[in-house]
């Protein structure tokens, strides 16, 4: 019989297929022995592992058999086990001591820039839980068909990497969240997905016919519903192809309002098959990347990355973030290990100002490309006005020792991103060049809901009064003193978050290079005719702002100032 | 006992991709010399014996690997690796 389940939208479109269950391994456990045994069990574990992966190699051919081919010797590498023993003897069970280990080695080749390293992140996964299941006992990853729906309580980005998805597919989660790395994936693949089901996601089999745009899945759905579905997708597909056909237009509201929308990128090669007259220009440069180049340290490497960046943009904007790591972003030797609340610990600026030697590299770098286009320069994280004083002022001296050696060099524009609650709230204590709202940390820490351990009652939106309460503020703070708001979070690109988003007075969108033509048409269908509504929801922080400034309102002012 | 030193530029489009690596490593094991590989000439440097850690390592194209090598066959080892890049894993 027909049923439907309701959970949130993480990735556009409409697709029907078979479903397969991935029972997950985190549910499983061992019965922990001695460290003795624990180690036993896992060099036995690698060890049937690889006797398996030869002898499927033995009768493969082709590709199939230099991929297993390298499993084998993965395998038969005593490196590979070298942190998970070590672990073992300080007394972990080597189920767990196995997991993290791996888990950093896959983490390695997924942040690489580099396709070939990327796509090695699938295989460490393959062998990962080769071994997994040996060490558990259990059968748990079932073959996964092109074409089929995903079901699972949670996907880590390795396993979605592995499957095809050149028949379509789709995804639906138990937990999960809209803004996770998997999601950003799906969208960037055109993955339809469905996360935050429940513990119902365990009930679900057979035909799914899953909604990527409501957030909902249908199983074994009737003829009728069929139909509908397909009419649906039919429609989605013809409002994406005529997305498509304007990408080169400006974004124009019914009433005339012109929007600028620009693209996130996480890796220079993002930009290679865009033609840059189709955006305003590069809202946000995701620096991680250079940590999987090897390139932190390397002032030249980075200066030919942002120099790239600068001549794709050709006059346009280019906003290049300053490394943000810490938070679900660990960078081992630079970030803080075992914080246990990285979220709330040292993260984007307040590492930057920790490490001021990896900070000056990047911004000498940075003003260097600055000299030769429309380079800014973004902080993350920034959660007091002294943050960015000091890191200007490491900015200027930087700028001088360029022009003390006769390197070419500009002081480009500092801005700031607004996604700690306390920067947006006091907005204008910070004398930023621009302003970024950084929407998916924000709503986080507004509303108390981590981005990625899914189910927070679905209280964690961008579309919270309070949240836009905040991102109004920031707004009308902006075009108060002149200088540019922006907003390079995931709502950006999101079509039901646009109306609230442009409504709140904000009027320059950064997203993912594949939801460029899609936030396009959103922002034709709004119209701000109705000016009063911007007024209406930023009216009860005019009040306090106005407050904070006046004679009474000083001692507020004060605080943060001394 | 000798010791050897020597570099070659990666020139293979996916630069110390896993087959590479792999194959790497499978020269180096036909030799007693303990060899270690380096992206600069200072390290730091790691196993050449070991898939694990030569895949860490992700030298892209145009990176250029350094070799060196302790023990008795150090020489041919060091020629051999740096004549196996050379010839881009007999690849392409």
């Amino acid at each position: 019989m027909e049923s439907k389940l309701t959970g949130r939208a993480a990735s556009p479109g409409i697709f029907v297929g078979p479903a397969v269950v991935l029972s997950a391994l985190a549910a499983h456990q061992r019965a922990q022995g001695s460290p003795a045994e624990e180690e036993g069990a896992l060099i036995a574990a690698i060890a049937t592992s690889r006797d398996e992966v030869s002898a499927l190699a033995s009768s493969a051919n082709g590709e199939a058999n230099r991929i297993l081919g390298i499993q084998v010797a993965l395998l038969e590498d005593d490196a590979l086990s070298e942190t998970a023993r070590a672990a073992i003897a300080s007394g972990v069970a080597a189920d767990n001591a196995w997991r993290d280990a791996m888990a950093v080695e896959i983490a390695g080749y997924e942040h690489a820039e580099d396709e070939y390293f990327r796509a090695r992140a699938a295989d460490l996964v393959d062998v990962r839980d080769r071994v997994l299941r040996h060490l558990l006992g259990v059968q748990t990853v079932p073959e996964v068909a092109a074409g089929s729906v995903v079901v699972a309580r949670d996907l880590p980005p390795s396993l979605f990497l592995g499957f095809d998805w050149s028949q379509g597919g789709a995804i639906v989660l138990g937990e999960g969240s809209a803004t996770s790395h998997v999601a950003m994936l799906a969208r960037a693949r055109g993955v339809p997905m469905v996360v935050g089901i429940g513990s119902k996601v365990d009930t679900l089999s057979g035909t799914l016919a899953v909604d990527g745009e409501q957030g909902s899945v249908i199983a074994a759905p009737g003829a009728t519903t069929l139909v509908e579905v397909q009419r649906r997708k039919a429609a989605s597909s013809r409002a994406e192809t005529e997305a498509r056909s304007r990408l080169g237009e400006p974004a124009i509201t019914r009433d005339g309002t012109r929007v600028a929308v620009m693209i996130n990128v996480a890796a220079p090669s993002d930009v290679e098959k865009l033609d840059a007259a189709s955006c305003d220009g590069i809202g946000l440069v995701r620096t991680e990347f250079l940590v999987a180049n090897g390139a932190l340290r390397d002032e030249e490497r980075q200066f030919a990355l942002y120099r790239g960046l600068v001549a794709w943009a050709a006059g346009r904007p280019v906003t290049i973030r300053t490394l943000d790591a810490g938070g679900d972003k660990p960078i081992p030797g630079y970030t803080v290990a075992g914080e246990t609340n990285p979220f709330l610990g040292m993260r984007g600026v307040r590492l930057s100002l920790r490490h001021p030697d990896v900070f000056r590299i990047q911004l000498r770098a940075l003003a260097r490309a600055a000299a030769l286009g429309h380079l800014k320069v973004m902080l993350p994280m920034v959660t007091t006005p002294a943050e960015l004083a000091e890191a200007r002022k490491i900015l200027q001296e930087v700028v001088e020792s360029l022009r003390a050696q006769h390197i070419p060099a500009a002081s480009p524009p500092l801005g700031i991103m607004v996604e700690v609650p306390a920067a947006a709230i006091a907005v204008d204590h910070f004398d930023a060049a621009f302003f970024s709202i950084g929407s998916n940390d924000l709503v986080q820490y507004v509303t108390a809901s981590s981005r990625d351990s899914g189910d927070t009652g679905g209280v964690g939106e961008l579309t919270h009064p309070a949240v836009l309460r905040l991102i109004a503020a920031v707004a009308a703070h902006g075009t108060e003193i002149g200088r540019e708001v922006s907003l390079c979070g995931d709502a950006g690109g999101d079509p039901r978050a646009i109306p609230a988003l442009l409504d709140a007075g904000v009027r320059t969108l950064s997203v993912a290079p594949t939801l460029l033509a899609r936030t396009k048409a959103a922002i034709r269908t709004v119209d701000l005719g109705d000016a009063d509504a911007t007024i209406t929801t930023s009216s009860w922080w005019h009040r306090i702002l106005a407050t904070l400034r006046s004679p009474t309102g000083s001692v507020a002012r004060k605080g943060l100032d001394t | 006992m000798t010791h050897s030193t020597a570099s070659a530029l990666l020139v293979n489009d996916v630069g110390l991709h896993a087959r590479p690596s792999v194959k790497l490593t499978q020269t180096a094991k036909r030799f007693a010399s303990e060899l270690e590989v380096a992206l600069a000439a200072d390290g730091p440097w790691v196993d050449a014996k070991s898939p694990v850690k030569i895949m860490r390592v992700k030298a892209p194209k145009g990176a250029t690997l350094h070799f060196r090598a302790l023990g008795p066959d150090a020489d041919e080892a060091v020629r051999q690796l740096v004549s196996l890049v050379e010839r881009k894993f007999d690849e392409e």
